[in-house]
């Protein structure tokens, strides 16, 4: 198995991994980076920053394979990690350019292609591209600064004590004579590439732009529609494929007859796609794909084809039954995952217990670019550009399904038109290239809205029990919680594994951060019958969902204020201790990264305050609360809520504190809890993904309903802690999911005293 | 068939059958992909364009039909500095990026239309426009601010 779970380590470029190599006209230093070398960008860029292929001048100072400074003086960073909408393609810059000393106007970025041993790991989730690059990239930056300095010292026979990079410039300090850094560039590219350790990073207090809401890279582009997706991206002569998937997971065509199709105008071809023996993994799923001048004949052709299915085994997944199932076994001994003092006889020494089951279903990362990849393959080798999470995986996977060397595949990566997890799994880059080949063109392939909803790799479905012992003064005392899901490893093992794997167990189950004496945590099996994959924040949304939920159970049932029974029960400044679990802490040491109560209180603290939460409200209007550590960032969500008699919400206002520590770019971390609070409204409100007969039943958005601007919240605040930066950069993109939806519910329950324990909500009268 | 078709000022000439939507003659015959797919049956917006001045959905929108010149986001402005276009960059509205084609085309379309709208009118505009980034707030703004309300 192969994904981001196990990848999340920085692979390949070592800090110190640089190379010395001379080219004719200059000088070139990089990791497996040859003098002429060609840096793959995207290819939307436009003008203003880079077109497809561009060569950087031989001549280029390129100190390591992520900075380059040509004799004009423009900087050129690579951006190795995939853009969808975090603005990492900004982030990056930003980082490399601070520690550079570099003006943010002569700043450009090009995309890197999917190449890990060349720019270590490129997969683009977990929450991970500043936490694994902020330390790298300001050392590229710094080493390439410090080399220009050095360099500004010998051409004016100076010092270089005596020379500060400022701004472009290297100064020389005592007679303030100073030259550009493009005057430099080629003095510096015969430089010694000094060791990292001899590099001195800026104090913080002197960053340029790290810290600060630099503006979107690609903005521009994309306000003008030059911005390249994997769905645009044009080769001559390129022909359009839609692909006919198994209605139900997994089944293989009998047999099909595409005479009908053959007779739609514009359709060249009709090509059974192989099908993958489980497990799956990124591999395609094989099916009847329709070949065209154009995609809407691929798709008219697709209408007329006639499949003979063999469905399969997972024809028997009904949701309703399933959930039945997993509530049954939610209610069962199952695996005891965490387990402190003895919490069943504590139960039983109680004088009371609050007990509730819970239940989430799928969800469907319903980006609103679906899968798209064009591919060509000609002579033995294969290009590639896909919207995909990373650029190595799609290149893995193409060369696997190809029986190609790695090696004679180009992975290109573009913008990714939304990603949520949906996009690390490149089968669609599989499929394009296989159908390339067999066409002997370039192939472009889209799925449709309907394949993207009905054969996802979704969101896993949960239920949950917990049942909570409380004494006669109201504290909790006994914790008693099972869950139940199909694990995203049934995507990628033989095995079929049917419990929760320890990774999926650390999103917020087994480090509950409650201070409670007696505590049982355990997870029962069930069996998956779609692709389970990884969506935004993964099982965080569930357990989120359940712990705070509860809190404010027991907050209700003891006729005490939610926020101080939240408080309570996160209990005592500490650390938490997880040592006697098999906890995975987002691939960060506990050392480093450990789970902080203080912050998680600090947090709810500020959401509240900033809120006005415990004012007087109007009747049928509530501020609901709830807070989370994810990614190892800490979030809490403080939610206003207005119902109607007529059982309509609205959200006047939201307010989300957030503490990442050290943040990159704030605006842009801003953004992402803002589109935390819609995405996990959608899945909160109205979007489900079920199956009847092992066929999913939401085709498109009349069925699967996100949240539209009308409902979405009037005001979003979003209060960023620990500005200053005395804690590691967290993760951004998911943490702001998992507590908006318990804030949401906690709302609605003190607004309506309705009790919303299963999702989505659309399935409660919420009338007076 | 041959079909005439104005977009962003040029006269073209495409042969493609009368029923094939707006969208795919822009994306796959033209080669202008600013317009986007997001699910072929009017519900989200992403393929937005306008037909003599008005907001519509491509994806829908036989080929046949479309009797006025076309703008699309490529021709809203010379220079990417339709007043809509610079409130979305001065706001930082994109994230992804993908849905934002259509919804500045349904945004431009409409204030010229309503060129000082509430904020309830605004949610009304956009209301077929789906953004799975969740960037609506950001959309208010940039339209407020837009047409100076």
């Amino acid at each position: 198995m192969k994904h981001w779970i196990q990848n999340l380590s920085n692979q390949g470029v070592t800090r110190r991994g640089f190379l010395k190599g001379a080219a004719a006209g200059g000088f070139v230093m990089g990791v497996q980076f040859s003098p002429a070398g060609k840096i793959h960008p995207f290819s939307g860029l436009g003008k203003a920053h880079a077109a497809e292929g561009v060569e950087l001048p031989t001549d280029a100072f390129t100190p390591n394979v992520f900075v380059a400074i040509d004799q004009k003086g423009v900087v050129t960073v690579v951006c190795h990690r995939s853009e969808m909408g975090q603005g990492i393609r900004t982030g990056i810059p930003q980082i490399v350019a601070d520690e550079l000393e570099a003006d943010w106007k002569m700043v450009r970025v090009v995309q890197a292609e999917g190449d890990s041993k060349k720019y270590g790991n490129q997969y683009t989730d977990g929450s991970r591209s500043i936490r694994h690059n902020l330390q790298r990239m300001r050392e590229f930056g710094a080493t390439a600064r410090s080399m220009l300095e050095q360099a500004a010292a010998q051409k004016m026979n100076v010092k270089v004590s005596d020379c500060k990079a400022v701004n472009h410039r290297v100064v020389h300090v005592p007679s303030g004579r100073s030259m550009g850094y493009g005057e430099l560039a080629s003095a510096a590219s015969q430089l010694k590439i000094p060791s990292v350790k001899d590099v001195t990073l800026k104090s913080p207090s002197n960053f340029r732009y790290i810290g600060k809401p630099v503006d979107t890279i690609d903005g521009p582009d994309i306000v003008t529609g030059r911005a390249m997706y994997g769905i645009d991206k044009r080769l001559p002569n390129m022909l359009y494929a839609v692909i006919e998937h198994c209605p139900v997971t997994y089944g293989k065509v009998k047999s099909f007859d595409a005479k009908e199709a053959m007779k739609v105008p514009g359709v060249v071809k009709v090509i059974e796609l192989p099908q993958t023996q489980p497990p799956i993994v990124f591999n395609t799923l094989g099916g009847i794909a329709v070949i065209a001048k154009n995609t809407w004949a691929a798709d008219q052709g697709r209408k007329k084809l006639k499949i003979d299915w063999d469905y399969g085994p997972n024809v028997v997944y009904d949701s309703d039954k399933f959930k039945n199932d997993m509530a049954q076994t939610a209610r069962n001994e199952a695996k005891v995952v965490r387990n402190e003092g003895d919490a069943v006889s504590a139960m039983g020494r109680a004088s009371k217990v609050v007990k509730a089951d819970f239940y989430i279903p799928h969800y469907a990362h319903a980006t609103m670019e679906p899968p798209a990849a064009i591919a060509n393959v000609k002579g033995g080798k294969c290009e590639v550009w896909s919207a995909c999470q990373d650029g190595q995986a799609a290149r893995s996977t193409v060369a696997g399904a190809l029986g190609m060397d790695e090696k004679d595949v180009t992975s290109y990566v573009t913008l990714l038109g939304g990603a949520f997890g949906r996009k690390s799994k490149p089968d669609f880059a599989a499929e394009a290239a296989l159908l390339s080949r067999e066409m002997g063109a370039p192939v472009r392939v889209t799925w449709t809205r309907e394949d993207d909803l009905q054969h996802a790799y979704y969101h896993t479905v949960c239920a949950q029990h917990v049942e909570a012992g409380l004494d006669s003064n109201g504290k909790c005392v006994a914790w008693h919680h099972r869950n139940v899901f199909p694990t995203i490893w049934s995507t990628f093992e033989q095995s079929d594994p049917e419990h929760g794997h320890k990774i999926e167990l650390s999103l917020g189950y087994i480090d509950m951060p409650y201070q409670i004496p007696n505590l049982r945590l355990e997870n029962g099996k069930a069996k998956a019958h779609v692709r389970i994959g990884w969506l935004r924040s993964v099982n965080n949304i569930p357990n989120a969902f359940v712990q705070n939920t509860v809190a404010n159970m027991i907050a209700h049932e003891t006729g005490r204020d939610p926020y101080d029974v939240l408080l309570e029960l996160i209990g005592e400044d500490r650390v938490l201790d997880l040592s006697s679990t098999d906890y995975w802490n987002y691939d960060q040491t506990y050392d480093e990264y450990p789970i902080m109560t203080s912050r998680l209180k600090n947090v709810l603290r500020v959401a509240a305050g900033n809120a006005g939460y415990g004012r007087p409200m109007p009747e049928r209007e509530a501020i609901g609360l709830a807070v989370h550590r994810s990614f190892t960032t800490y979030v809490a969500a403080a939610v206003h809520v207005k119902v109607s008699k007529d059982g309509k919400v609205t959200i006047p206002r939201v307010d989300i504190a957030y503490d990442g520590g050290l943040v990159v770019n704030p605006d842009r971390a801003k953004a992402q809890m803002e589109g935390a609070c819609i995405y996990g409204m959608s899945a909160a409100w109205d979007c489900q993904i079920t199956a009847k007969g092992g066929v999913v039943q939401q085709k498109n958005f009349p069925d699967y309903r996100v949240v539209r601007i009308m409902d979405a919240p009037r005001e979003i605040n979003v209060h960023q802690v620990d500005a200053g930066g005395s804690y590691p950069p967290g993760g951004i993109g998911e943490p702001g999911v998992p507590p908006f939806i318990p804030a949401l519910t906690n709302a609605i329950f003190a607004a309506t005293g309705k009790r919303i324990t299963e999702l989505p909500i659309s399935n409660y009268d919420l009338s007076a | 068939m041959a079909i005439s078709l104005k977009v962003n000022g040029k006269s073209q000439s495409v042969d493609v059958p009368a029923e094939m939507p707006l969208l795919w003659v822009l994306r796959d015959v033209l080669g202008m992909t600013g317009t986007k797919y997001g699910c072929g049956v009017a519900q989200c917006g992403a393929c937005t364009v306008h037909v003599g001045g008005q907001a519509v959905r491509s994806c829908v929108l036989p080929v046949s039909a479309v009797k006025e010149p076309v703008t699309t986001i490529e021709g809203l402005s010379k220079q990417g500095d339709h007043a809509v276009q610079k409130a979305w960059l001065k706001h930082n509205v994109a994230q992804c990026g993908y849905c934002q084609t259509g919804q500045i085309m349904q945004a431009a379309a409409f204030l010229k239309s309503n060129p000082k709208p509430s904020d309830e009118e605004i949610d009304a505009a956009m209301q077929g426009n789906i953004c799975r980034c969740g960037t609506y707030t950001r959309i208010r703004a940039a339209i407020k601010d837009a047409a100076g309300v």
